[in-house]
This record gives C-alpha cells, sequence and structure tokens, in this order.
C-alpha cells in the first residue's frame, strides 16, 4: 500500500493507499468492514458496465445504517433487456444518473481504511480494478472477504469424510450458496434480491451470522480474507 | 441514504409504537438505525449492562429474565425492549438472550428520546414494561366499581341480634325493634353463645308473611316462621358475591360469618347502596312478569343493562355474573310459568345450566345448554311426559328471549338428558373411569354445572360427588388436559391480521374459540384436579391457588388474561350492538387500539404459556 501510494499520480487513489488496510493480525473484532455490492450489466469487466453501487460500514457489532451509500450510475454501455429486468433500473432512470466517474471520489472515501466483504469476489474487485483503469490509468487492488466462499468452506468442513467423497464424485448436489439460501441457514429474513444496497445490507448481516456460528472474534484477518 | 428502498423502514411502520410515526420520522429512524446478528443462545443485554438504544426484534425471538435467573418473558418479532432502561436512565434490570437466531434493530437513545418527548402516543405504549401493561389494563377497568374491591365484612355495621329457636316471636319482635334490626338470627337452643349454631332466620317480612298474614298466635316459637335454608356469605367474600347471593336465592339478608361465627348481617340495601343496581332491578322485574310476552318485553332492558356494565368499566368477572344472573332468572320464571300451566312436578327436579351460565361467565352470544336431574323415584313411563312437556316449554320460551336452540341438542328436550341423579352420577363416572378423548371433547360441557331451579341439593351434590372422583383420576385429567390445548391462541398480531403459529394470516380473530374457550379449558383441568366444586372460572383459580396446584403468580397471570379476554369480548358486543349489529365474537384487529392489542397479545402468552404447563404437569394417559 505504502509502495502504491508513492507510486500513484492520482490523488485520489493516493489517499485511499494512504489509509492502507489493517494489520493481517488483527482480530476480526477489531476491524472496521464494509459490505460492497455492485450491480452490473453483464459478468464480464470489460465488456460490462456499472449500473449501481451499494455499501454499508459495520463491525462484527453493529452495522451502521447511517453511513450506508448507494449511488445509481449510468453505464458506457446500454443496458440489455436481462439486466433491465434483473435490476428493476429502466433506461429512463439512468438517463439522469451520473457517470461512475462523479461517484468514484464517494466511493474510494467509504472504503478507505476497511476491509470489503462481498457475496461472489469475481464481480466487486475487477469491477472496480477496471473502472479505475479507465479513469485514472491505473488499477486498484483490495484484500476482501467473500461470504461464499467462505459458507462453501464452512458447509464442506462440516462434513464427513465420506460426504465429501460423495461430494467429489458428484454423487450429491451441492448445496446453493447464493446469497438468500446462505441467509436461510442463519434464520436471517428474505430481502428483494439484486438491488445493491440491499445486498450489500445482507452481505453484512451474513457475515455476521456466519462468525457467530463458525468462527470467532478472535480470528485473524488474514485468516479469511483473499 | 435513500432508506425508502430498504426493507428496515417496511417493517418498522408495521409494529407499534412505529405505526404512530410520519413519513419524515420514519425515513429519519430507519436511517439511523444498526443492526446485529445474534445467534440463539446468545446474550444480547446483560444485566446491569448500560442501555444506550432501543432494541427492536427484526426476526427471531428473545427471552427476558429476572436478576435470580427466573424467567420474566418472551418477546418475538417486531416487539422492542430497552425502552425502560432508556426512560429511567438505569442500567439493564433484565438480562436478554436470544432464544431463536435473532437479528436486532438498535434505534439510537437520541432518535428514541426525540420520539418519546414528541409523540404522545409513542410515549404511551412504551412507557409500560410488558406484563404489568395487562396487570394495569385490569387495574383500569376496575376502577369506577367498588362491588368487586370492597369485601363484604366492610358492611358490617354492628354485631347481629340472635336468640333461641325455641324463643316466640313476641321476644322477637320486641329485641328486634330495641336494636333497630330488620332480621333476627336463630340459633339453637343451648348451644356455646361463642360458637353459636345458626338454624334460620326471622326477618320483618316473615313476621308480615307467615305470622301476621297467618293469624298465628304471639307465642309462636320463631322456629316455625324463620326461613330454614340459611344463605350465608363469608366476610372475605366481595360484595359482588353478596349481591349474586341475593339474587340468586331470592333473599333480601345474608348473615355474615367470620370462621364458622356470625358477626353481623347485610340487607339489600347495603348492597344496592354500592353501585351497579340496574341489573339487580332487572332481575326482580324478571320474576314479576305475567307471561312470556312480558318476560319478552324486558329484552331491550338486558340489552341496556349490559351496555351500562360495559360502559361504566365493570370487570369481566361481574359482567359475566350478572348476564349469567338475568338469563338464570329467565329460566327460572319461565319453568314457574310452566308449573303453573302443567301442575305441580310428579317427582323433584332440578334444572342444570351447563357451560358459561353455570360458570357465571355467560355473554350476549349464547345459546342454550340445559339438563334436567330427576329425583331417583322418576319412573319414564309414568313421569316423562310432564318433564318433556316442561322441558318444551322452557327451551321453546329461551329460543323467544333469544337463546337460540343447542345445535349439539344438549337441551333438556332431548329424553337422553332427563335423567336420574343415579343414572347422571353412572354417566359421570363412565367418563371418569373410562375418558376417552374424542368424546370428552364433546361432553366437556358438562363438567360446568349449575342448579337452576327446583331442587338445587341434586345438582349440589352431583356436583361434589364429580369433584371427589375427578381429582382421583389421573387418566381423565390427562385426557382433559390434551383436550385443552386443542384450541390455541394466535400469536398476535401484524397490522391488520392475525398472526397464526404457523405464519399464515387471517383477518379476523375469533375472541371465544381462540381466547376465553381455551382459557376456561386449562382452568377446567386444574380446578377437577384439585377437587374443587366451583364453576366460575374465577373462583376455581381461588380454589387451586388455595390447593397449592398452581403458584400464586400463575394464578394471578391467569386471572389477568383471563379478565382481558372475557372484557375484549364483551366490549367487542357492546361494541356490536351500538352499531345496531348482532353481537358476535369476531374480532378484526383493525378495530384494536394499540393499547388493546399489546394486551391481548400478553393474554395469549399467559394462555399459551399455561397450555404447555398442562403438557407437562398432567402427563397424558393412553388408554
Amino acid at each position: 500500500m505504502k509502495e502504491r501510494e508513492a507510486a500513484t499520480s492520482v490523488p485520489m487513489l493516493a489517499n485511499y493507499f494512504r489509509s492502507g488496510v489493517p494489520d493481517p493480525a488483527t482480530p476480526l473484532s477489531e476491524v472496521e468492514f464494509v459490505a460492497l455490492d455492485l450491480e452490473t450489466t453483464g459478468l464480464e469487466p470489460r465488456q460490462s458496465g456499472i449500473v449501481s453501487v451499494g455499501l454499508v460500514p459495520f463491525t462484527l457489532r453493529r452495522i451502521r445504517v447511517a453511513g450506508a451509500g448507494y449511488w445509481v450510475v449510468r453505464p458506457r454501455r446500454t443496458l440489455d433487456e436481462a439486466s433491465v429486468l434483473i435490476h428493476r433500473i429502466t433506461h429512463e432512470g439512468l438517463a439522469a444518473a451520473p457517470r461512475f466517474s462523479a461517484v468514484l471520489p464517494e466511493l474510494l472515501q467509504a472504503l478507505a481504511g476497511r476491509v470489503v466483504v462481498v457475496h461472489y469476489r469475481h464481480i466487486e474487485r475487477p469491477f472496480l480494478d477496471q473502472a479505475c483503469r479507465r479513469w485514472f490509468g491505473e488499477g486498484i487492488e483490495f484484500p476482501l472477504i467473500d461470504t461464499m466462499a467462505l459458507e462453501g468452506w464452512m458447509l464442506r468442513r462440516g462434513r464427513t469424510r465420506l460426504q465429501r467423497l460423495a461430494d467429489r464424485l458428484g454423487w450429491r448436489r451441492r448445496a446453493s450458496l447464493r446469497l438468500g439460501t446462505c441467509r436461510e441457514r442463519y434464520h436471517l429474513p428474505a430481502y428483494g434480491a439484486h438491488h445493491a444496497m440491499t445486498d450489500a445490507l445482507a452481505t453484512a448481516e451474513l457475515f455476521q451470522a456466519q462468525v457467530a456460528w463458525h468462527l470467532s472474534p478472535d480470528w485473524r484477518l488474514e485468516q479469511l480474507w483473499l | 441514504m435513500e432508506v425508502e428502498q430498504l426493507d428496515i423502514r417496511e417493517h418498522l411502520r408495521r409494529h407499534p409504537p412505529f405505526t404512530f410515526l410520519d413519513e419524515d420520522r420514519l425515513n429519519q429512524v430507519s436511517g439511523s438505525v444498526e443492526i446485529a446478528y445474534f445467534r440463539a443462545g446468545s446474550d444480547i443485554v446483560v444485566l446491569g449492562q448500560e442501555v444506550a438504544d432501543l432494541h427492536y426484534i427484526r426476526q427471531g425471538s428473545v427471552e427476558m429474565f429476572r436478576r435470580s435467573g427466573e424467567f420474566y418473558n418472551r418477546l418475538g418479532e417486531g416487539d422492542i425492549f430497552g425502552q425502560i432502561s432508556l426512560i429511567s436512565g438505569r442500567p439493564a434490570r433484565f438480562p436478554v438472550r436470544a432464544l431463536e437466531d435473532t437479528l436486532i434493530y438498535f434505534i439510537p437513545g437520541s432518535q428514541f428520546r426525540a420520539l418519546y418527548n414528541e409523540l404522545e402516543e409513542f410515549a404511551d405504549f412504551v412507557e409500560v414494561e410488558d406484563r404489568t401493561r395487562l396487570r394495569q389494563a385490569g387495574a383500569r377497568s376496575r376502577e369506577g366499581t367498588e362491588m368487586l374491591a370492597t369485601r363484604v365484612g366492610r358492611l358490617v355495621q354492628r354485631s347481629p341480634v340472635m336468640m333461641n329457636a325455641s324463643g316466640t316471636v313476641l321476644e322477637a319482635a320486641r329485641a328486634m325493634t330495641e336494636q333497630g334490626v330488620a332480621s333476627i338470627l336463630a340459633c339453637a337452643d343451648g348451644c356455646d353463645p361463642d360458637h353459636p349454631q345458626l338454624v334460620g332466620i326471622v326477618t320483618d317480612s316473615d313476621l308480615r308473611g307467615r305470622l301476621i298474614a297467618a293469624g298465628l298466635p304471639y307465642d309462636t316459637p320463631i322456629s316455625a316462621v324463620m326461613s330454614e335454608a340459611l344463605i350465608t356469605v363469608e366476610a372475605d367474600d366481595y360484595l359482588f358475591s353478596a349481591m349474586m347471593a341475593m339474587l340468586r336465592h331470592n333473599v333480601h339478608h345474608l348473615p355474615v360469618m367470620q370462621r364458622l361465627r356470625p358477626i353481623g348481617v347485610i340487607d339489600l340495601a347495603d348492597v344496592a347502596g354500592h353501585g351497579t343496581r340496574n341489573s339487580l332491578y332487572l332481575v326482580r322485574n324478571i320474576h314479576d312478569q305475567p307471561d312470556l310476552d312480558g318476560l319478552k318485553s324486558l329484552l331491550p332492558d338486558v340489552r341496556g343493562s349490559f351496555l351500562r356494565m360495559v360502559g361504566e368499566g365493570a370487570t369481566a368477572n361481574m359482567i359475566g355474573s350478572a348476564v349469567a344472573m338475568i338469563g338464570r332468572s329467565f329460566k327460572q320464571r319461565l319453568l314457574e310459568l310452566a308449573e303453573e300451566r302443567l301442575g305441580p312436578p310428579p317427582v323433584p327436579y332440578c334444572l342444570l345450566a351447563l357451560g358459561s351460565m353455570a360458570r357465571d361467565e355467560q355473554s350476549m352470544l349464547t345459546d342454550q345448554d340445559n339438563a334436567l336431574i330427576l329425583d331417583d323415584a322418576f319412573d319414564r313411563s309414568q313421569h316423562d311426559a310432564y318433564f318433556r312437556s316442561l322441558a318444551e316449554f322452557l327451551c321453546d320460551g329461551l329460543a323467544e328471549l333469544g337463546y337460540t336452540y343447542c345445535k349439539g341438542d344438549i337441551m333438556a328436550t332431548n329424553a337422553d338428558l332427563r335423567q336420574p341423579l343415579a343414572v347422571w352420577k353412572e354417566r359421570f363416572a363412565g367418563w371418569i373411569a373410562r375418558p376417552d378423548r374424542p368424546a370428552l371433547l364433546n361432553s366437556s360441557i358438562f363438567f360446568d354445572l349449575d342448579g337452576v331451579h327446583g331442587e338445587t341439593r341434586l345438582a349440589d351434590t352431583l356436583k361434589q360427588w364429580i369433584a371427589e372422583q375427578a381429582s382421583r383420576a389421573p387418566a381423565f385429567l390427562g385426557c382433559l388436559a390434551h383436550n385443552a390445548q386443542t384450541r390455541t391462541p394466535p400469536l398476535g398480531f401484524f397490522r391488520d391480521f392475525v398472526l397464526e403459529k404457523s405464519g399464515r394470516y387471517q383477518d379476523s380473530l375469533d375472541l371465544k374459540r381462540r381466547g376465553t374457550a381455551p382459557m376456561v379449558d386449562v382452568i377446567r383441568v386444574h380446578a377437577l384436579a384439585s377437587a374443587s366444586v366451583a364453576q366460575n372460572s374465577f373462583r376455581r383459580l381461588d380454589d387451586v391457588a388455595a390447593a397449592g396446584f398452581l403458584t400464586n403468580s400463575m394464578v394471578a397471570d391467569l386471572r389477568d388474561a383471563l379478565e382481558f379476554l372475557a372484557g375484549t369480548q364483551y366490549r367487542h358486543q357492546a361494541f356490536n350492538l351500538e352499531q345496531g349489529l348482532a353481537p358476535d365474537n369476531k374480532l378484526n384487529p383493525v378495530t384494536l387500539e394499540a393499547f388493546d392489542r399489546r394486551n391481548l397479545k400478553d393474554a395469549f402468552r399467559v394462555l399459551s404459556n399455561a397450555q404447555r404447563f398442562l403438557r407437562m404437569r398432567y402427563r397424558v394417559v393412553q388408554v
């Protein structure tokens, strides 16, 4: 992070890198997290655009709705019909929205110094990286915790060797790792899916539940982040 | 932050006290919420902890405990806790633990205080901690009437005037005049003056009617003119019971007893001077009517009397007794009219009231449940024609008076329900010795019985006998306990719906089926187990507590819950009547004020706990 701060010529990124990330040995109970969710027009960062961003800061003790952020942005490419349906954001709704570059400063500030928590790591990090490359000419990287990966690991861990063998041989259908299904396991309420703000909140709650059930607040950050 | 999209706001909006918030405030509160997840079994609030936020249960349920670790309360989705600490500024008094996996919304103290200071309804709602709320509701309805709060002993002004039963009426009249009293008690000759054995009472009207009008000489012993079947009350009884005893037995003077010793006499004027009078006059009026048409002409007064009692805030116990008393008087008068027409009965009989009338818990929506106990000299071929006619006259008359025919045919017109005492005993013996759950479900109504007219001692004998048998029959009690769990209360309310345990919604709630009836069922089991002969649920609870079958606090909870459930039922029926509708028990939650809604939920919780306790207490015996 220090090297990146020195190396970058973009002040906004320099700020972000200056806040750094917590020491890998920090126990989870002392970490400031931020749950992040992006809704996009597709899965491929180079070809798809960001439609909306939701985030909410939290610790293991509290999720702070007052600090939450939500932005609808205008993607470079037009929306295809499928993602209109999924996100319920229409072309008209987007016409008035700002470009992603306009919200990036606020977004980076909200992420600074915090550990990002997402559900499914292959969206948020590559899309943010791609967006920064496009606007600043250089990307960003950051460590994150993936509740989906965590859930998969916990489910496997809970299984006997015989069950694991059966899993490998494909005798048994894998348990679903979708956000809503994972939440059900912890008796968390059902929310409407595919809204960046709601999904970020849902992810924060899921992570609290996962730690309450399977880990402990004493675990070190480095044991979880990817 | 645009909270519009958030589930938080929509959830808060549906639950009091947030139902009182306008959009701006609701948005503000929703945007300031903090959230945390608690795994089942984990601590949410520990004893003595500083409480900075109002806690709102978004999902799951929690249990609160007393300092001693004793269970205090259970709260579920949409409930709040922590408000007492916030208001008082004192640390938490009740530790709270997650019973299920629970998601809590924390509403910052600053937000809470703003709402508390600015919104009257919000403040009213949060000020009362859960259980006390129910008790306060009861206390509120008790204001404005002294009938229940006053003990008979307090009305006694002087010690009773007594003399030996062999004394003459002249001596009696002189003593009464000297002492300025309207009645004199007769004791057995030669009994201990400190523990006099009462054998009768002579009143002014006895002297007029039985002595002067009969032309008897002044040296007639008072034993010849006194009333013998002495009705007494205990000094500890409530005034209301005294009034009921007078109405029921049509007497004006009641000796007041304390530890088997008479300490005074109260009369009708003493009682009538204290509050609710109207049902008293109504009952007198019923007994004066010459025919069925006359009785029918009193129906508007029945309604008026009911509405007035509800309006004056009489307790459910008082209302239920008064309505039952009115029904009882109708039956008595109808049977007198029947006897005038049919002639005297060939063998002694007793009309039994069953169900709510027997329990003195009648409402304005009731059908007729009755039966006849006949003297064991009864011979069906010879005597039954008379009793069939008597029963038809009674039941048809009652139907004209608005007591609908019983759909289950539990009426004296059913030949099977006109039986001599011996057959009734046999029948009850069968139910008790060989209990069969489905059969028992249909016959539970027979376990609330009371003699209304004729030889009421037949009913008393039966009651006594049932109490003795039932208390010694664990299999029977087990079956009864099992049946008492079949009708469960709903969990509570969502905005406009009744929330069922299954998570489903209903748009209305049958207060009787889901509230008062199962509560009465629960109390009946405990009463029969403790060999109580009482029929009224509140009296049964007294007996159960005295027998030590339930703790005092459990009894207090049941009493409060029943009082509230029945009171709500009466208020709802009064509301129907005022709207010009036929009274029913179907409560639509939309019409409930938040205060009542909350109390009802508490009452349901008490009922639910009581049903669970039954399951443990009376192990169901498989037969």
